[in-house]
């Protein structure tokens, strides 16, 4: 008997299930000092917007209790620069790339996706409506069904062809599943859960908050089990609906968690800060995991801990 | 230029020794020990497997050897002033240690012997003394300025002191050499030895007070920076600061990367808080 590792996200065809976080994988250039990027499923790239954007502020990094706030805001060169320099070096080193874009308005989506088609080496695209670092919190996409919607339309109707478009929501709702259902109504593919929930810390030698935008995204070990949570709450309502778990995964354990919950494959995030090789630890241990407990392929332990039991 | 050169390696801890308010940490390296320049930093995974510290701890490297009876060696001057520094500083010999190495940009060497002026702010003394000796080397003068608020807060070991032409102290308290700030004796310094290039190292305060000096004269200054850092290799984006290129524009550029030695006249210094107006994609 043969394990199979391979995972299907959305449509996207991948020899793992491991992917890179969004936001912490630089370009890809970075990381390739460690490993070669077609060791892991994909690399998700920052979140590409269609102008160069500086970011926020500094400080922007607060270390917490198994975890960290952000508050980048997005810094990135802009969508040309991106086509021109980021994709064709992905594409030359043989990675699998999944395309993160993030809009200011519907309009901007759209615009983005139809930047999109026919890139090299290009599998999918993930959709951030859910970042936090926003100036106006009502520019949240994900955080209302109506805005939520019209963002994955505009790129539904844009994108053209098969690639998979995955719709990256926000723990910071009441009823995540549905803005689930409302984004695959509109045409995702799949979802990617969770983005960083929203966060403060105050220096109290300054008596301020720590961060100079006030407010930052929590990412780490410390939001685990509010991702597991999301992802086995989508998974029970929509258990069709493709799901890119994410959310303090260090280990080969951790991640083994997320695809119990329902998740196809995961990313990893802010383990890669502490560790930069934490996907090929989180991929060789997991791999062993689901053959140790007699898993035949990834495939069948997606979902595995919503089985009905006895006891 | 990016350095791509670094590796992740299990780091023996070789010694550690407790020298005024600071540790002496010398770590086996192995062959990348050759890679090391002064100005690199090292980053460390610090609290054990099951540490609630997701973050890396970045050091400056105080020096480093090629060839040894333990390999190649690291040695690292560290503060214990945080939960992870007091980790790394408890930690004895022949622990291991989850390091990345080399990382960051290295200080400039001149191509021609010039007089150069070193300063140091606290331990920030520490990758000065590996560029003492390699300018000297290189047949430069070289000249330094060590401060700390106390004599404890200096790190000047006397092996470090012999590629010195002279040797400078300040405190704010007095308590070793002369009270004041570095920049206080500075303009003397440069004057009196005719200085045509400062290297420094210390708290971001000091290196914009040198910078204000070293313009009045119109001298280079390269300096490492000190931002917070989460990862140390360039993926995190935490810690930018505002950087003026050969083009005239602005962009935040990751001090792990594009530093930690900067043109001290290109940074553009008092931007705490803030965003500089015209700063690329503001």
């Amino acid at each position: 008997m043969t394990f199979s590792f391979a995972a299907d996200l959305a449509g996207a065809k991948l020899p793992n299930p491991i992917l890179t976080a969004s936001g912490c994988a630089g370009s890809g250039k970075e990381l390739s000092q460690f490993f070669p990027l077609t060791e892991i499923g994909a690399v998700v790239t920052k979140s590409i917007m269609i102008k160069p954007r500086s970011g926020r502020a500094t400080p922007r990094m607060a270390e917490t209790p198994s975890g960290m706030l952000n508050s980048i805001g997005l810094q990135g060169p802009g969508v040309d620069y991106f086509l021109e320099n980021d994709i064709p070096w992905l594409a030359a080193h043989g990675a699998r790339t999944i395309v993160s874009i993030a809009g200011e308005t519907v309009e901007d989506y759209a615009v983005l996706a139809r930047r999109m088609r026919n890139l090299p080496g290009v599998v999918g695209l993930e959709v951030n409506i859910s970042c936090p670092n926003v100036e106006n919190r009502g520019m949240v996409f994900s955080c209302q069904p109506e805005t939520a919607r019209a963002a994955i339309e505009a790129v539904r109707r844009n994108i053209g062809g098969e690639l998979p478009i995955i719709a990256k929501l926000s723990p910071d709702v009441t009823d995540i599943v549905g803005i689930a259902r409302e984004v695959s109504n509109a045409g995702a593919d799949g979802v990617a859960l969770i983005n960083t929930l929203l966060g403060m810390v105050i220096d109290t030698n300054l008596m301020l908050p720590k961060l100079a935008q006030k407010t930052g995204g929590l990412s780490g070990p410390a939001i685990r089990p509010v991702a597991v949570r999301a992802v086995y709450q989508v998974r029970a309502a929509l258990p069709t609906l493709p799901i890119l778990g994410m959310g303090g995964i260090t280990n080969g354990r951790d991640a083994f968690e997320f695809i119990l919950a329902g998740a196809s494959a995961v990313s990893i995030g802010t383990a890669t800060f502490g560790n930069p090789t934490a996907v090929l630890k989180v991929r060789d241990e997991l791999s062993a995991i689901l053959q140790e407990r007699g898993f035949e392929s990834l495939t069948d332990a997606i979902g595995f801990a919503h089985r009905e039991v006895q006891v | 230029m990016m350095n791509t050169r670094a590796a992740q390696i299990n780091a023996e801890l070789i010694s550690n020794k407790r020298v005024g308010s600071y540790h002496h940490m010398v770590f086996s390296v192995g062959d990348i020990a050759a890679q090391a320049k002064p100005g690199n930093f090292v980053a460390i995974a610090v609290g054990g497997e099951s540490s609630s510290m997701v973050l890396r701890r970045a050091f400056a490297i105080y020096r480093s050897t090629e060839r040894g009876v333990n390999g190649g060696l690291v040695e690292l001057v560290v503060a214990p002033h945080g939960q992870g520094s007091r980790w790394l500083t408890s930690l004895q010999a022949h622990d291991l240690v989850d390091m990345v190495l080399p990382l960051g940009t290295h200080f400039g060497i001149p191509t021609e012997p010039v007089r150069a002026l070193l300063v140091g702010g606290g331990y920030g003394s520490a990758p000065l003394f590996g560029l003492a000796e390699l300018l000297k080397s290189r047949g430069c003068r070289v000249d330094m300025v060590l401060g700390a608020s106390t004599a404890a807060k200096i790190y000047a070991p006397l092996e470090g002191k012999r590629s010195v032409s002279s040797l400078t102290l300040t405190t704010d308290d007095g308590s070793a050499g002369i009270q004041g700030q570095i920049t206080d004796v500075l303009p003397k310094l440069i004057e009196e030895n005719e200085i045509e290039i400062v290297y420094s190292c210390g708290p971001m305060g000091m290196l914009q007070a040198i910078t204000a000096v070293t313009d009045r004269y119109q001298i280079i200054h390269q300096c490492a920076v000190e931002e917070a850092m989460a990862c140390g290799i360039g993926v995190c984006m935490t810690c930018v600061l505002p950087v003026t290129g050969d083009d005239g524009v602005t962009r935040m550029l990751r001090s792990c990367i594009d530093g930690p030695v900067m043109d001290g006249s290109r940074v553009v210094w008092d931007s705490k808080r803030k965003i500089p107006e015209g700063t690329f994609g503001a």
